[in-house]
């Protein structure tokens, strides 16, 4: 059993286990903590900063995502300094980045924080063409923020292929195959664990891209249905996106003990066989 | 497994391809095809020799522990060279690091069960796990990786010969009372059925004349395609129940289209790891297609049965009220747990971990865990001169089984059509091009492909899969000796020769022709 730490947040005293992050015993206590770049099943890479929190005795803010609990923390979430700085943080991203496909969470967190991405006027953009080079999946990297978790899941927190990484530097970082080469030729597996963790809509399956581009994405008409993939022995569960019958989108849930919301291709794309219709269906 | 690799796991990779399993792999035991049995007694010998056996285990919870040493002492690390391709010093390396492990797991998947011996060389990777005391516990145990969502489960319940669900054996009367009486009173044979080689054994013997297959493809998935076509061809009646009209409901007097297990139904499927999990209906079926229970229900009224109009989970109640392993798994706690591992006998039973916990406890819960003494037997289709090369079948990442359902998404990785992978001094060798086409050929039958070269493969093996039926019908070279135990087919291990090809003379994608017509080289 892990010792305890015991903590102050907001003035709430709270016990948490021994290695535990400032942001899960955020969670513990209800309180709601912007975060883009860190997921419950990826190593926390901390380079959002959407997270911070104000820690006593600290100079800088500190990440919650990653820093972990020590005896007699005080920490404050809420301050003047930590709004200002969740704010600026959102607004900077969301100035040159195109963050209309993020989750009304994220949407929420905007307007809590008041962010106004435009008062800095025509600023520069990540903006460039979407990356269309097969049938399974599109980058669209206008969409991108850098949060890194794509990297992570090709890597060593999931799929161990490293077919994708940081390329360039300040302002024209941007996630690359090996050379820039398109993904038929890099040593993506298709496995779509990027995409499952995408937070912006910057990786999307390519039959949702093609249903936005036709105005045919309809999310009010789509229901969610939990179930086992059926392609091998290990039990992944899926999360089917329906819309008219058909599955637009399958995801896997992140708290699943088999394997923790990761897929491999045949599960994440392997479903059109269902959809084949004849004359009559 | 990788993420064991990343916390300082040593993975050792014992297959005749070098696979990108064996490229993260510490150790890659690039042994001959069906020579697994010589290198686990080898390793097995490594180990008594140097004193790493848990003797206090194999004293207390094993059986037949003397003959097993007896055997395996005739597997010097000499023999073993010479038998598995492999050299000595990487034999006692791997011996030496499972043997000293404090925890330690073996998985396999098909290269170990698709042989003539497929149960021997189960049975002697048991021999292994039982003889340095890791099953039972902890980053240990024996663990046969499944290649579909409800291999296990379909075993668990009871589409195996001599077993009703929860493997409770039919030939045992309180058993067969037990289910009999469940079903008012059914008369059921109180005798063992016939596993699918035998089917089809029984089919050339023209003892068994119907049948009725759901959801299989044996006329494209048998080993020795030219038979199982011509075989199921000739019975009196074929009903075929599944989602596609494949080659094999081509064949059938009748076919029942039936709705995806997957996501047109409800009910459960059990994973490797002995998990049952629910899965759920997403999408409505085609027009036409039906649920597979209500399939079976209908079907029992055309023969005069009322099995009225149960849903999944009426059905999985009574299973759970005769299979004592299933009795605790409600759905309910199946949604609420994400699945429960059997056996779980009650209501209030959190799952089992560890199958084989019981064989720690002192005294040890119920029967004694059995070593097995086997020997090694090569595979049945010997290489001769006319035929060199052996033929090793398998899978792709991308794809599954015959190609039914993944053939219809667009795989990148799908680079061209199904190829013969050989190693490129094969290629030198032969006189072949990378790319050009061949005649494969067996005591069977022949195909044309075109090759592939691949440094993953050693010189004298090649590798083909079964995906593209349609294109190349890889199972018309494979060879249908089965385990008589198991009756899986030796799907690992056929004898091929490549020839090339006469620039007048193609047999087309699905060919039947007798070696020798091509061009001997």
């Amino acid at each position: 059993m892990a010792e305890l730490v015991s903590i102050t947040i907001d003035g709430h005293g709270v016990d948490m286990a021994q290695g535990s992050t400032i942001l899960e015993a955020c969670r513990f206590l209800d309180i709601d903590t912007p975060t883009l770049c860190q997921l419950d099943n990826l190593t926390p890479v901390n380079v959002c900063r959407a997270c911070v929190v104000e820690l006593e005795g600290s100079r800088v803010l500190v990440p919650a995502c990653s820093r972990q609990v020590e005896p007699g923390m005080q920490i404050q979430t809420d301050t003047p300094r930590v709004r200002h700085s969740r704010r600026l943080v959102l607004e900077l991203l969301a100035s040159s980045v195109d963050m209309t496909l993020t989750s009304g969470q994220v949407q929420g967190w905007m307007q809590r924080y008041q962010a106004a991405p435009t008062r800095f006027g025509k600023v520069a953009t990540v903006a460039k063409p979407v990356k269309v080079d097969n049938e399974l999946y599109v980058r669209d990297y206008s969409r991108c923020i850098l949060c890194y978790k794509c990297v992570e899941a090709c890597g060593a927190d999931a799929q161990n292929t490293f077919a994708i990484g940081v390329a360039g530097r300040g302002f024209d970082a941007h996630i690359s195959t090996e050379f820039e080469v398109g993904l038929p030729d890099s040593a993506c597996v298709y496995c779509g664990n990027c995409i499952g963790v995408c937070p912006t809509g910057a990786l999307m399956f390519k039959s949702e891209y093609d249903m936005r581009a036709a105005g045919t994405w309809d999310e009010s008409r789509q229901a969610v249905t939990e179930t086992v993939c059926p392609y091998c022995g290990v039990g992944c569960m899926l999360e089917l996106r329906v819309q008219d019958n058909s599955i637009v989108r399958v995801t896997s849930p992140l708290d699943h003990s088999v394997t923790s919301g990761h897929l491999c291709v045949k599960g994440r794309f392997g479903f059109e066989f269902v959809q084949k219709r004849g004359p009559r269906g | 497994m990788l993420r064991g690799v990343r916390h300082g796991a040593r993975l050792i990779a014992v297959d005749p391809r070098r696979t990108s399993s064996a490229e993260w792999a510490d150790i890659w035991l690039g042994l001959d095809v069906g020579s697994d049995i010589a290198l686990a007694n080898a390793i097995a010998r490594v180990i008594i020799h140097d004193g790493l056996p848990d003797t206090k285990f194999i004293e207390r919870s094993t059986t037949g522990y003397k003959e097993f040493a007896k055997k395996v002492e005739k597997y010097t690390l000499e023999r073993a060279e010479k038998e598995t391709g492999i050299p000595r010093n990487a034999i006692r390396e791997v011996a030496l690091a499972y043997g000293q492990a404090r925890t330690g797991m073996i998985c396999w998947t098909l290269g170990i069960t698709e042989h003539h011996n497929a149960t021997d060389n189960v049975l002697a990777l048991i021999n292994l796990g039982l003889l340095t005391g890791k099953v039972g516990r902890y980053g240990c145990g024996l663990n046969p990786l499944r290649g579909q969502n409800n291999v296990q489960g379909g075993g668990d319940m009871g589409a195996i010969p001599a077993k009703l669900p929860g493997f409770q054996a039919i030939e045992d009367p309180a058993i067969h009372e037990k289910f009999a009486s469940a079903w008012g009173g059914a008369d059921f044979p109180l005798k063992k059925g016939w596993h699918l080689s035998e089917m089809f054994e029984g089919m050339e013997r023209g003892e068994l004349r119907s049948a009725y297959i759901v959801g299989e493809n044996p006329a494209r998935s048998e080993a020795d395609q030219g038979r199982a076509v011509r075989l199921l061809s000739g019975l009196d009646h074929l009903v075929v129940q599944d989602i596609f009209l494949t080659h094999t409901a081509e064949l059938a007097h009748v076919v029942l289209p039936a709705g995806a297990g997957w996501t047109e139904s409800e009910g459960t499927v059990t994973n490797s790891e002995r998990r049952v999990q629910r899965v759920r209906r997403a999408l409505d079926p085609p027009l036409g297609a039906r649920d597979d229970i209500e399939i079976i229900c209908e079907l029992a009224a055309r023969l005069g049965v009322d099995f009225g109009r149960p849903t999944a989970e009426e059905v999985w109640d009574e299973c759970r009220s005769l299979s004592p392993m299933h009795a605790g798994m409600k759905y309910s706690r199946l949604d609420e747990l994400g699945g429960i591992q059997w056996p779980c006998p009650d209501e209030s039973h959190p799952g089992t971990q560890f199958l084989h916990a019981r064989l720690w406890k002192d005294p040890v819960e119920g029967p004694l865990a059995p070593f097995s003494a086997v020997d090694n037997e090569p595979p049945v289709d010997r290489l001769t001169d006319e035929f060199p090369i052996r033929l090793t079948t398998g899978r792709r990442l991308d794809s599954f089984n015959t190609g039914v359902q993944t053939n219809e998404y667009t795989s990148p990785l799908r680079k061209g059509a199904e190829a013969l992978v050989i190693s490129p001094e094969d290629g030198a060798n032969l006189g072949i091009a990378d790319g050009e086409c061949v005649r494969v050929s067996s005591r069977r039958g022949s195909v044309d492909v075109n090759v592939s070269f691949d440094r993953s493969m050693r010189p004298g093996l090649a590798f083909m899969t079964l995906h593209f039926p349609d294109q190349v019908a890889t199972n018309v070279l494979t060879i249908d000796a089965t385990d008589p135990k198991s009756g899986t087919a030796e799907f690992k291990a056929s004898a091929i020769r490549i020839d090339r090809i006469p620039a007048s003379s193609s047999l087309g994608g699905e060919s039947q022709a007798r070696p020798g017509e091509g061009a001997r080289l």
